[in-house]
């Protein structure tokens, strides 16, 4: 089957899909609201203490190390493990207590969730199965969402003779199926290869911001978590450290943690001055995390790539000692006078500099995230 | 949409040539040997139940015919035993699956660290001898107070299938075990529970049928073994199907008789191995 007729087809089956979203929107998405959430296990605390709020309709991704409590924290809402301490309410209601089967979330998992001895059909209308929905109104609807998901062909077909990519759209189907108040993402696209989970991720996100569902992401991928999510929560040591919109993790990390795991990052020595200022490079730059630190005090500034400029000049501070051309960019290791390694990433038709140039670094920023030295 | 359902499409074309090359292979391995060693094991195997069939035909005449088998299928006594020897075997098979699955299920989700208590439990029935069963069984049996002799000595159901049921459980537990290690229980438990699926019915829908073969295996198990059993029964004193072949062939001048009862237990025995073989393959063709 060639692409124009696969999307002739879904274009036929639109009216359907677009019944199968009416559905979903008709039930009102809710807002997620944990409040001192603790988790111990014994004396190790997989979540010491969370306070999230997801607004209805927002789609926030946890993101973290492995071990950090992001999958804790999405289990303690899917009602799979309840909390030590502290509530949970959806749509205002208390939940905290409530089991897994009476919780009414759509939960897409890592891999291998769909059963096995039944047919993609069947898996998706299982949830309405056991909502006593009618045969003919469950596998109706499970068709319906089949095509939204772009697999109405499949139908049919038994897990195993699916790819991983469509397993997991029909993974997405079947928790929507069931409409539910939350959608939870437990690393749903960690076990596909990349163009797969690209191609994946895109279309999760399109879905979620048509049927306007609350949905809680966990991923470890930081691209996957700014390029989906609304806000971005970045997780470490069962704590949130920094919880804002990707662009903002990104450029302003509030800690030295969430720096350094978003993205590539360069620690450059530098001096603590007046006030929240600090000396780096010879420049003077606003730190964002001064959390006291008295003046004089030696620091790592943290600056990405490509928020440093290198530019060509003989009485510079550095050399250029490699260089690799990474397509859009050009990313360069330029060694400093006083032995350190700094990155530089600039667009690649920017002017060329090559290796054994000394050139004089900028940093193109106002502040910066300071880790302790 | 579009991009949805193409996107399905790629996946499905890059997923589909695999299998043939592997089948292609093993074709091109020398035919002549494989086919040498399936005749030597099939005559290994067919040569003596070919004779056994041929010895029990001989009659108390000493010419041939079938009343060796004539005579096993009027003895009244014979198809009695059987029938409870059916009976202990279904209701035992039942109750150590109800009682096997849900523990083997719970110490794999919430108990994994009970998998080696479970790990020695189920080894003690094998390695405690039946006779030494047995002992104990009548020593009990001795100094037990009456209500206890009448409601579970007093006929060969009630007590022989407790005493099954123990036997049987190491076998079912480990067949039931491996059946759940195949499958991602945490993950399609977990996936019932979030569809809103009860415990009753995520183990009914869920975890059964995914489970099936193992279990079948383990339920055809405890049936042979039943049906097999004579050490523990005859001590006690019970006419099961067994002890009863053994009572009729000693009682028989004909001595194509337990012959000819040997066959028919092995028949018997080889057309459930058989079904079970067909249900999982047909199972099998269904969903692998």
């Amino acid at each position: 089957m060639t692409t124009e007729s696969a999307s002739a087809a879904a274009g036929a089956a639109a009216p359907a899909a677009d019944q199968a979203i009416a559905a979903v929107v008709a039930r009102n998405s809710s807002d997620v609201k944990f409040s001192g959430v603790q988790r111990l296990y014994g004396d190790v605390a997989a979540l010491a203490g969370l306070d999230l709020e997801i607004v209805a309709g927002e789609m926030v991704a946890l993101l973290g190390p492995s071990g950090c409590g992001k999958t804790t924290a999405l289990r303690l809402l899917g009602g799979f493990d309840h909390p030590t301490a502290g509530t949970i309410t959806v749509g205002g209601r208390d939940v905290t207590k409530v089991p897994a089967n009476a919780r009414d979330m759509g939960m897409v998992f890592q891999a291998y969730s769909l059963f096995p001895n039944m047919n993609v059909r069947e898996n998706v209308a299982f949830g309405l199965r056991m909502r006593k929905v009618s045969k003919s109104a469950r596998l109706k609807r499970a068709d319906d969402l089949l095509e939204l998901v772009g697999l109405g062909r499949t139908a049919d077909r038994y897990p195993f003779q699916l790819s991983g990519g469509q397993q997991q759209r029909v993974a997405i189907a079947r928790a929507l199926a069931i409409e539910p108040t939350v959608l939870l993402l437990d690393e749903p696209l960690s076990a596909l290869d990349a163009q797969v989970r690209h191609q994946l991720r895109a279309e999760i996100r399109s879905l979620q911001l048509r049927l306007g569902i609350t949905t809680l992401f966990v991923t470890h991928d930081q691209s996957e978590a700014l390029s989906i999510a609304d806000r971005v929560g970045v997780m470490n040591a069962g704590r949130l450290e920094q919880i804002d919109t990707p662009e903002n993790v990104y450029r302003q990390p509030a800690t030295a943690f969430v720096a350094e795991f978003v993205g590539a990052m360069n620690r450059i020595s530098g001096r603590i001055g007046d006030g929240d200022q600090i000396q780096v490079l010879s420049q003077r730059l606003t730190m964002r995390n001064p959390d006291g630190r008295p003046s004089g005090t030696a620091v790592h500034a943290l600056v990405r790539p490509e928020a440093v400029s290198a530019v060509p000049d003989p009485a510079g501070s550095g050399e250029v000692i490699e260089r690799t051309f990474l397509g859009a960019s050009m990313r360069m290791s330029v060694k400093l006078d006083d032995g350190q390694l700094v990155l530089v990433e600039a667009p690649s038709h920017a002017e060329e500099v090559g290796v054994g140039e000394r050139v004089g670094l900028t940093i193109l920023s106002d502040s910066v995230t300071v880790a302790a030295a | 949409m579009s991009a949805l359902a193409a996107g399905a499409e790629v996946e499905a074309l890059t997923l589909a040539p695999q299998k043939p090359s592997r089948r292609r292979q093993r074709a091109e391995r020398p035919k002549a040997w494989r086919l040498s060693i399936l005749i030597l094991a099939a005559l290994f195997f067919l040569v003596p139940l070919l004779c056994s069939f041929k010895f029990s035909l001989i009659n108390a005449a000493g010419s041939y015919s079938f009343s060796n088998y004539t005579e096993i299928l009027k003895s009244g006594a014979l198809r009695g035993a059987l029938y409870l020897s059916l009976e202990i075997a279904a209701i035992t098979s039942l109750l150590v699956i109800l009682l096997v699955l849900p523990t083997a299920v719970l110490v794999r989700l919430k108990f994994p660290k009970l998998k080696i208590v479970m790990e020695v439990i189920t080894i003690l029935p094998i390695v405690v001898p039946p006779i030494v069963m047995v002992a104990g069984l009548s020593d009990i049996q001795g100094d037990a107070p009456l209500w206890v002799v009448k409601l579970f000595f007093n006929h060969p159901l009630t007590c022989l299938t407790p005493v099954y049921t123990v036997i049987a459980m190491p076998l079912v537990y480990r067949s039931v075990d491996n059946g759940l290690r195949a499958i991602d229980l945490h993950t399609l438990v977990d996936a019932a529970r979030s569809l809103g699926c009860g415990w009753t019915s995520t183990m009914l829908r869920v975890i059964l049928p995914n489970v099936q073969t193992a279990v079948l295996g383990g339920m055809f198990l405890t049936i042979c073994m039943v049906l097999g059993e004579v050490v523990i029964s005859s001590q006690l004193l019970y006419n099961t199907f067994p002890n009863e072949m053994i009572l009729v062939s000693q009682a028989n001048n004909s001595p194509g008789i337990p012959v000819a009862e040997t066959l028919v237990a092995f028949v018997f025995t080889f057309l459930m191995l058989f079904s079970l073989t067909f249900l999982a393959r047909r199972r099998g063709s269904k969903s692998r």
